[in-house]
């Protein structure tokens, strides 16, 4: 079986701070990692491997030079390649333009599934995987917790959605989002560092891939930010010592009751 | 060419045949935008059933667009997509409004691939530049560390809005407006998926997102029975129960109510943090809660930052007697 896996580089969340000044929250610029919840796509994929012969995982991203290390990453938890996607000429480009220079590299492969994280802990938006699978014209399978079974030609899966799961089968090849909860990604053991260290991790630019300009980039993306800034989420809340419990069921139940939470 | 579209869109949520209170919430957003373009708003139903169709009317819908089959039982992402490029390609409205559930972060970036047009992602507001006409979607990211103010210059302009971001219209018995149902040949239900079955959550009274009210829990909890206790609260306030990852983490509560940057992103009216010390990466999640208590000993703790009110004491000495004190329909509506 062919297995790809999208991938993001971004920056580490475990260095944000609160700024005490502005209450805006703060964090290291120079650090980044794999998408934490791209490590659960990595390893449904590696899980897939193991009980399948024969299977081949590729990590593929689009990023900056230096996103060959998110991919090291996910070849030091068992995948098998990495493919960076990289050229000046991709930067800036919103979720659309980057789905759509993914699937341009992916169309002509020929993988059985293709997984992604729910979203990248950056941009929030969740949306590249579901356009990348439209763009390619497969089925798209989001909010995936369990994968129930795989078979020539179909797979059946869980979704997590509101108010519960739902089991859905569509054809291969698919793309699969997943979340958080569909498994325990694993510590990289000493062997598939190595493996990861010395892998050779392939470079694609716009040479290869062809795509015209204005499909690229910030050139190809139709949405602009146009400004950015920085919200207080600090309050100037209230802070109570209690020296009774009792004291404490007050100031809540009056402060319920002021915002009509209760009556 | 983009003069040819024109009007606002929401697309409704419907289960098992009934509205969604998330598609009365697009209404509302939908309705400013609306009046402020001076053009029409329509919700789009796409159901196998929808009862009282009116209601969507009488909270600010001029248009309802029903599609109508049987086939549409359940939600099938190819379909509702054709569906949807082939109704813009016919009607071209100028923005298309969807909520940021698990349907409309799904339905929405496959649409707008199929239109070749930009989509933002989670806004939870919108401002309409005069001068252009154009849409600012306004959307936190990074975990609501930055807040960015985004445009589309493609047509239609479309976004997911985050659920709870604006409160319902109130309902106007005497509103009117048009009912239209639209048929489709069948190949446009040609499906790729095939739905087995649905396994409802027991434990939880209605989706994390959605709910007016949350009541969460971290370590301070102390243990996994306590969660009981938010439970039997969040049951009585008509809300639903949150956690922290690291509670998650040790299996005391499933990974569906975890909020955070790696969990679900909320802003009900009242967030509850109770044993909660607010980790950044919790705050992420909450912190565009309307009010927010927050109930923990050390005085220190982050989450008081965040906290419209903060009690320090240990959340296990208040839990009972607030369990006790608060009574089932207690809530204002």
């Amino acid at each position: 079986m062919e297995i790809c896996v999208l991938v993001k580089q971004v920056p580490s969340t475990d260095k944000v701070q609160i700024d005490e000044e502005t209450g805006t929250m703060i964090r290291s610029e120079l650090e980044s990692e794999l998408n934490p919840l791209d490590m659960y796509a990595v390893e449904e994929a590696v899980r897939i491997k193991e009980n399948t012969p024969q299977t081949k995982i590729t990590v593929v991203t689009m990023g900056p030079s230096s996103a060959e290390y998110a991919l090291k990453e996910a070849i030091s938890m068992g995948c098998d390649e990495g493919v960076l996607l990289t050229d000046r000429k991709f930067a800036g480009a919103d979720t659309l333009a980057t789905a759509y220079t993914l699937s341009q590299y992916l169309k002509d492969k020929h993988y059985d599934i293709i997984f992604a994280g729910e979203r990248a802990t950056d941009g929030e938006t969740g949306q590249v995987g579901p356009s990348v699978g439209t763009q390619l014209d497969i089925p798209i399978l989001t909010y995936v917790n369990k994968i129930i079974n795989i078979t020539n030609d179909t797979i059946t899966v869980q979704r997590a959605i509101e108010g519960g799961n739902e089991i859905i089968q569509t054809q291969l090849p698919a793309l699969i989002t997943v979340v958080k909860e569909i498994n325990e990604p694993r510590l990289p053991n000493l062997e598939n560092k190595l493996k990861a260290k010395k892998s050779i991790i392939k470079i694609v630019s716009n040479q290869e891939l062809k795509i015209e300009e204005e499909k690229l980039g910030l050139k190809g993306s139709p949405t602009r930010v146009v400004k950015v800034f920085y919200p207080k989420i600090s309050r100037n809340g209230e802070k109570v010592v209690v020296k009774t419990p009792q004291e404490a069921l007050e100031k809540i139940t009056s402060f319920l009751k002021e915002k009509g939470v209760i009556s | 060419m983009n003069q040819e579209y024109k009007g606002v869109w929401t697309i409704a949520e419907v289960n098992d045949g009934k509205i969604e209170t998330v598609s009365y919430e697009l209404l509302s957003w939908g309705k400013d935008l609306a009046t402020k373009l001076n053009v029409e708003l329509s919700s789009v139903v796409i159901s196998n059933k929808a009862e009282n169709l009116d209601s969507l009317i009488q909270h600010g819908a001029d248009n309802v667009y029903y599609v109508e089959d049987e086939k549409l039982e359940h939600f099938y992402p190819d379909v509702h997509t054709n569906i949807l490029k082939k109704m813009v390609e016919d009607f071209k409205p100028e923005i298309i409004l969807a909520s940021a559930t698990t349907k409309g972060r799904t339905l929405m970036p496959a649409l707008a691939a199929k239109l070749n047009t930009g989509l933002t992602a989670d806004c939870t507001d919108f401002e309409i530049e005069e001068k252009t006409r154009s849409l600012i979607q306004i959307r936190p990211a990074i975990g609501g560390n930055v807040m960015a103010k985004i445009k589309t210059i493609t047509k239609p302009q479309m976004a997911t809005v985050r659920p709870k971001s604006k409160l319902p219209l109130a309902k106007d018995e005497n509103r009117k407006g048009k009912i239209t149902k639209i048929k489709y040949d069948e190949e446009l239900y040609q499906s790729k998926y095939r739905w087995i079955e649905f396994k409802k959550d027991e434990t939880s009274v209605q989706p994390l997102q959605q709910a007016d009210v949350i009541v969460a829990g971290g370590k301070g909890l102390k243990k996994s029975e306590n969660f009981k206790y938010l439970q039997n609260l969040s049951k009585k306030l008509k809300g639903a129960v949150g956690a922290t990852r690291a509670v998650v983490d040790m299996g005391w509560i499933d990974y569906s109510h975890q909020v955070g940057l790696s969990g679900k992103t909320v802003s009900p009216k009242l967030y509850i943090a109770i044993g909660i010390s607010g980790a950044v990466q919790h705050l992420a999640g909450m912190s565009s809660s309307k009010y927010i208590i927050a109930i923990n000993k050390d005085p220190e703790a982050p989450i008081f930052k965040v906290s419209d009110l903060g009690i320090v004491c240990d959340a296990l000495d208040i839990l009972p007697l607030l369990e006790k004190e608060i009574k089932s329909g207690d809530k204002n509506d």
